[in-house]
């Protein structure tokens, strides 16, 4: 016999009261817990795959349309600029590298992406096995790609035209599988990645007559810029990412091209950060809803002390008049209390992995990205004591009650 | 062993009480009889030091109650007194056995689940133990409950009208074990009654 055996006799002796007041702190809890978690990974995968970009420009359009489709490749392109003037950015003295990038084709939804090695070096992508692509239609493929796709290296596939499976094949030019991504966390992950001129090459029917292949020749026009780029009159790519070689670039570059190019420029750290402000609304909407819940859950234990204590005054006194100190009895109402706080807590720890379970595998079948960590937040290490208090709280005030009881008259009274 | 003297209480001004002493010796039985509202459950709860006497003073096993601290007085109250009262109530969440045991983990000693399958053999409700208390009927209750009385052997048992919502029999058979069973420990048994059933049981007996 000990306190804590007394404690759970009378939770489960009240199971319906015990169960509301423990599944209202269980909504609670993993709602915020919830949300802790998916601000957190969807942070650290926009900041991840936004490291070291400064601007991208890309066709006239949605600034955020820009960043989220070159960046995330998450949303459709706002269409093509020349890659003449792509090219003619590296003339500027404040830019230090310029990626184009080249979309329209998706394999099982994901997508091709044309760019110069430039891109791979960016993310501090590394080889799994096989070997960077290298010539026209061959690619190299994200870890997830792999995965999901079953290909393999050696195995040739036709893209779909578009950016959903659903899009017309080009069955007449297939591509070539020559080597697979280690996983990176990155965006590269879900990508299948090949050279500007395996896009070109896909698309030129449409456009008429076969160029020759497109040869990467060496240029000279500067001699910080050793990787080879292409550079064809009268090619378009979707967009490019740009660094800058320090922040004045960021002062005058945009302007100049909005100004005087047919391009534009998205800078992506106020693109996302408009972005989360707009997320934001909703997600505080939520934690207060889910704070609101949890207050709810400490009425709740409240409430439900409150009315068992008074259907149980003749026991309290009963156990007093045998030799029970007030605050045996209280620190039982308080373990009682405490109890559900702690079930509830857990409870709801469990129910917002499960939810992010539920999310990860719907934002991974529309996006390909995945959000997998189900690790305990130091947040939440917060949000247990916090648990905790309204649970003492809740249970405390109707128990103090038990300090008043007149022994001699309850057991009288009945 | 428990005696009383000069035991005075009141409600309020209008609402007093004058007891008689009472005196009742280990292994003696004492009946307290009295009409309602002549205050017997009063008394019961001044015996038991539920209720602190305006004036006047209780002898508990050879000890006066004057100046005891309020956890001395539990302590004596819980290793001193069985009360067994007119209703038995329980704490309903715990099992008969478990509450039978409460009594030992209150009153701080070691629980004797021997003793206590004892006492329920003797008393007739063995097959119970595991039920909870209001799977009981009326007379397996009071009868779990002078178990629970008895479970710290206590120097002096109080009854507070055990018998009162007991049918013949059951008035019979409880009456016998109470005083069986507080023969068995030596202590004194005080019954408080207005159950005229009891007057042949007890050749002690105050009128209030």
């Amino acid at each position: 016999m000990n306190l804590f055996k007394i404690s759970m006799a009378n939770l489960r002796e009240k199971k319906l009261n015990s169960f509301l007041s423990a599944l209202l702190l269980t909504l609670g809890i993993g709602m915020i817990s919830l949300l802790l978690l998916l601000n957190k990974q969807l942070d650290e995968q926009f900041k991840r795959n936004l490291k070291g970009i400064d601007m991208v420009v890309g066709a006239k359009g949605s600034p955020l349309q820009v960043i989220l489709s070159s960046i995330y490749q998450i949303d459709a392109p706002t269409g093509n600029i020349p890659l003449a003037e792509v090219n003619a950015l590296r003339k500027n003295p404040f830019v230090k590298t310029v990626i184009p990038l080249s979309i329209g084709d998706n394999y099982q939804g994901f997508r091709i992406l044309g760019t110069t090695p430039k891109y791979i070096e960016h993310f501090n992508v590394k080889l799994a096995e096989g070997h960077l692509y290298n010539a026209s239609m061959e690619v190299t493929i994200g870890s997830k790609v792999a995965r999901d796709s079953k290909l393999k290296i050696g195995d040739q596939f036709s893209g779909s035209h578009g950016l959903d499976s659903e899009g017309e094949k080009h069955e007449d030019k297939k591509y070539k599988v020559v080597g697979i991504f280690k996983s990176s966390g990155t965006v590269v992950d879900q990508l299948i990645v090949t050279r500007l001129s395996s896009v070109w090459d896909i698309h030129e029917h449409s456009e008429g007559g076969k160029t020759p292949e497109v040869a990467e020749v060496e240029h000279s026009d500067g001699p910080s810029h050793v990787d080879p780029e292409p550079d064809e009159e009268g090619k378009d790519v979707t967009s490019a990412l740009i660094q800058f070689r320090n922040p004045m670039g960021l002062i005058t570059i945009p302007r100049q091209i909005n100004d005087n190019t047919s391009m534009q420029a998205a800078l992506p750290s106020i693109e996302i950060n408009r972005l989360f402000s707009l997320l934001g609304v909703g997600i505080e909407t939520l934690r207060t809803l889910a704070l609101i819940i949890i207050s709810i859950a400490g009425v709740s234990v409240f409430i439900s002390l409150y009315n068992s204590l008074k259907d149980r005054k003749y026991e309290m006194a009963l156990m007093l008049s045998m030799g029970a100190t007030r605050t045996r009895l209280f620190l039982m109402l308080l373990i009682e209390g405490l109890s559900l706080a702690v079930i509830g807590f857990f409870a709801g720890i469990i129910a917002s992995r499960v939810g992010l379970w539920v999310f990860s595998n719907a934002a991974e079948d529309d996006f390909h990205y995945s959000l997998g960590q189900f690790a305990l937040q130091p947040e939440e290490i917060y949000l247990f004591f916090g648990a905790i208090a309204i649970g003492i709280v809740a249970a405390a005030l109707p128990s103090l009650g038990i300090y008043r009881l007149n022994i001699s008259r309850t057991l009288a009274e009945e | 062993m428990i005696s009383s003297n000069q035991l005075r209480f009141s409600y309020s001004t209008q609402k007093k009480f004058t007891f008689p002493d009472i005196h009742c010796n280990d292994q003696e039985t004492l009946l307290i009889l009295g009409q309602s509202g002549r205050g017997k459950t009063t008394l019961l709860h001044l015996l038991a030091l539920l209720l602190k006497p305006e004036s006047g003073d209780i002898v508990i096993a050879g000890k006066s109650i004057k100046n005891l601290t309020p956890q001395e007085v539990t302590a004596t109250r819980a290793k001193h007194i069985g009360i067994i009262y007119q209703r038995p109530h329980f704490v309903s969440s715990l099992s008969v056995m478990d509450n039978i045991l409460l009594s030992n983990y209150l009153a701080n000693q070691k629980e004797d689940r021997r003793k206590a399958r004892e006492l329920a053999e003797q008393l007739g409700f063995a097959d119970h133990l595991s039920k909870k208390t209001n799977q009981l009927s009326q007379g397996e209750q009071q009868r779990v409950s002078i178990a629970r009385s008895l479970m710290n052997n206590p120097n002096i048992i109080l009854a507070d009208e055990p018998t009162s919502n007991l049918d013949d029999d059951n008035c019979q058979r409880v009456i016998q074990l109470l005083k069986k069973q507080s023969a068995q420990i030596g202590a004194s048994l005080v019954v408080v009654t207005h159950d005229q059933r009891l007057k042949d049981e007890f050749s002690n007996q105050v009128f209030l």
